[in-house]
């Protein structure tokens, strides 16, 4: 059972390996002719204007928050998907109480306008 | 001996990970130390043969909660040098004998029973023969869905309460 | 036949690991050109055609480029995770293909050798846990530029991503339910038939499944940012999105990544939908390995060839048909992609999960086994798309700008 992860460590060496290689390779390989003007961020051509880390949405942090919720109901399904057919009818019951709660939740946060972008 | 190995390089790296996370000054590298530490976390369950539990800790922990995370150090405007907040000699003393407890509890409850007892008496011929008759997930269904029903039925409540929770909070400061 | 173990599991996997990175790194590369003489097409032009014949050359040309040219780096930008964001972005991106099976066994005198290369218990676990890190490239190197256009793409494109990683999961429970397993070699020997051993299906999941398919297909080409959904990169809005500041083989990874993920999204869909290596009308290729070790099915090396094969050829077709929606369809409003993923995708996938639940209860009740059971479930599940369809193309829920001004026009009016 736990060979199996042997191709996992090797295949994360792997990709490291790669990905600092890159980095590397491009780091040796390229010119370094740097100015005030290129260091700056861009914005379109004309000098950056006011801070960068201005507040965004509160939208975003609610989206979060409801992806770890989801995400978790999605854990549930899955070893509950491989097993439903033993489980026969009681499975389905208890997984249908499951679902109602969530989809009470996802209603609750459409009613709320939590889903609403414009 | 090669699973010696992997577990003292996990262990390391979810040690060094928690340290270097609470040492960190920067937020969002503490926040990636954490991941790291995680990703060891998943490491040593692989090991102890928790398939199921090694990938829900990294899509549930490092890829769902550490997001919102780092949405909050974004959202407040961290990112960089924050001051120390522990000041004071009363937060020193406060902060010493939790951490001093929680070592306590820790070392009474590895103390109290040896390896095997913890792992209900299995041998690793059982959890292979479990493993490969049922599936990795299939070992962590059944209990889950026939023995502890009601806990599983009042995790969809703590569910709804999260997201209710979630909105009002949000939804507080809003004109 | 025994499969390989001790030290020659070993060296087996490492040479598997390489080989099959090495042509999944020229499957990228060609992916690459594959993407601009497909767009030369769809644009009645010619694509690049100067460098080597047909241009083909221009994929050297391109990678030589990104390394010789200067990197620059923001003054404002926080060093250290500006270097780290496209190692988070290409990293997820190049390990995420370890559990796809990508052909039938390989008998060798060491041993049976699988076509895959790590086979871990946990098979689709493992493919949600690596792509749910992929977020972290983006909001990281959106972070860290310190520039505005990055930042809001950064922002844009960790919420799409975490957004369409529930639908993602999601359209793969009704895969789950009747594979009953999640390890993918069973997933794909699920959808082929055997003479002995436990039942299968015998018919790829596409057909009972197609719902499941056609979320997966959309919540797939969402996580990989790729048009209708590349909000995070929206040229017109954001300049270059997240990766704004970056140049050189920094852009490049970000770039490498893209193209990896989307050739890894069309071997997903292959997998769980198209039976995976599986030659269509051919039984010979039907080669399946039970739990305890026995094998179903007559290994060959020539049928591995094939399989893989057939493998690469889905595999392709699903890539070019993703290039033929980024080249036809525009891009969605940021409001549009959100509503879709939260109010369309996350309950009819809840609602299409029960129903399924509910069909597959009947019919096993029923004792309705092979293809009555699969023709079953195709007839409710092309019901259920046509509804489906039907309801979106009303304009109800995922409405056009031109709906909602008239929406909001008939409102003011009253």
């Amino acid at each position: 059972m736990k060979q199996a992860y042997v191709g996992v460590a090797i295949l994360f060496l792997v990709g490291l390996l790669t990905s600092g290689m890159f980095l590397l390779l491009s780091h040796l390989a390229s010119a370094y002719r740097p100015t005030k003007v290129k260091a700056m961020p861009y914005e379109s051509g004309i000098n950056p204007l006011g801070d960068t880390r201005e507040r965004y949405s509160v939208k975003f942090y609610i989206v979060a928050m409801l992806f770890i919720v989801f995400d978790i109901e999605t854990i549930f399904f899955i070893p509950w998907a491989v097993i439903f057919r033993d489980l026969g009818l009681f499975g389905l019951i208890e997984m249908f109480i499951f679902i109602f709660v969530l989809g009470v939740g996802l209603a609750y946060a459409w009613k709320k306008g939590a889903l609403e972008w414009d | 001996m090669i699973a010696d190995f992997f577990f003292v390089l996990f262990a390391v790296m979810a040690i060094g990970g928690a340290i270097s996370m609470v040492l960190a000054r920067n937020p969002v590298a503490s926040l990636l130390y954490l991941v790291v530490a995680f990703f060891a976390l998943s490491g040593t369950f692989v090991l102890l043969d928790a398939h199921f539990i090694a990938a829900v800790n990294l899509i549930v922990y490092a890829g769902a909660i550490m997001v919102l995370f780092l949405f909050v150090i974004m959202l407040l405007n961290l990112g960089r040098s924050e001051k120390v907040d522990l000041r004071g000699p009363l937060n020193r003393i406060v902060a010493i004998t939790v951490a001093g407890a929680f070592f306590a509890l820790l070392f009474v409850a590895l103390s109290a029973g040896s390896q095997t007892e913890m792992a209900g008496g299995m041998g690793q011929a059982t959890v292979d023969a479990m493993l490969q008759s049922r599936g990795a997930v299939g070992v962590v269904a059944d209990p889950m869905f026939r023995s502890y029903l009601v806990p599983f039925e009042i995790t969809s409540l703590l569910l709804l309460a999260a997201i209710v929770g979630a909105i009002v909070l949000a939804r507080r400061r809003a004109p | 036949m025994e499969a390989i173990s001790g030290t020659a599991f070993v060296v087996a996997t490492i040479v598997k690991t390489l080989v099959f990175f090495v042509i999944l790194l020229l499957g990228v590369a060609l992916t690459t050109y594959m993407e601009r003489k497909v767009a030369g097409f769809m644009q009645d032009r010619s694509g690049p055609n100067r460098v080597g014949p047909l241009g083909i050359l221009q994929v050297m040309a391109d990678g030589l480029k990104f390394i010789l040219k200067e990197e620059v780096t923001p003054e404002a930008a926080h060093k250290r995770f500006f270097l780290l964001a496209p190692v988070l972005a290409l990293f997820p991106a190049t390990v995420l293909f370890g559990v796809i099976p990508l052909g039938s066994p390989l008998p060798t005198p060491w041993g049976r050798v699988d076509m895959i290369v790590a086979d871990v218990p946990i098979g689709f676990l493992y493919v949600l846990g690596i792509a749910s890190l992929a977020v972290y490239g983006v909001v990281m190197a959106g972070w860290s530029s310190n520039s505005k256009y990055s930042f809001l793409g950064g922002l844009r494109g960790s919420a799409q991503m975490i957004s369409y990683e529930i639908g993602l999961a999601m359209s793969l429970v009704p895969v789950l339910m009747l594979a009953g397993n999640v390890e993918m070699p069973v997933l794909v020997s699920m959808q082929q038939s055997f003479a002995a051993g436990p039942g299968t299906y015998g018919v790829w999941f596409i057909f009972p499944l197609l719902l499941s398919g056609f979320f997966f297909l959309v919540s797939g080409l969402a996580e990989t940012n790729r048009v209708p959904f590349d909000l995070p990169e929206a040229e017109a809005e954001i300049v270059g999105g997240y990766h704004t500041e970056y140049s050189s083989m920094k852009f490049g990874m970000f770039f490498l990544g893209e193209y990896f993920h989307l050739i890894t999204t069309g071997a997903l869909i292959s997998v769980f939908f198209l039976g995976g290596w599986d030659i269509p009308f051919w039984r010979g290729d039907n080669i399946r390995v039970l739990a305890d070790g026995t094998v179903i099915g007559d290994p060959a090396w020539w049928k591995t060839l094939l399989t893989m094969g057939a493998f690469t050829v889905k595999t392709t077709l699903l890539v070019v048909f993703f290039m033929f929606i980024r080249w036809t369809i525009p891009r969605f409003r940021y409001d549009q992609l959100m509503d879709l993923g939260w109010k369309v995708f996350l309950p009819a996938l809840m609602l299409y999960i029960m129903l399924t639940a509910v069909a597959v209860f009947v019919l096993d009740r029923a004792q309705i086994v092979g293809p009555a059971f699969a023709g079953a479930l195709f007839g409710l599940n092309l019901l259920l798309m046509l509804i489906f369809l039907y309801l979106l193309d009303r304009g109800r829920l995922v409405r056009g700008a031109t709906a909602k001004t008239r929406a909001a026009t008939a409102t003011e009016g009253d």
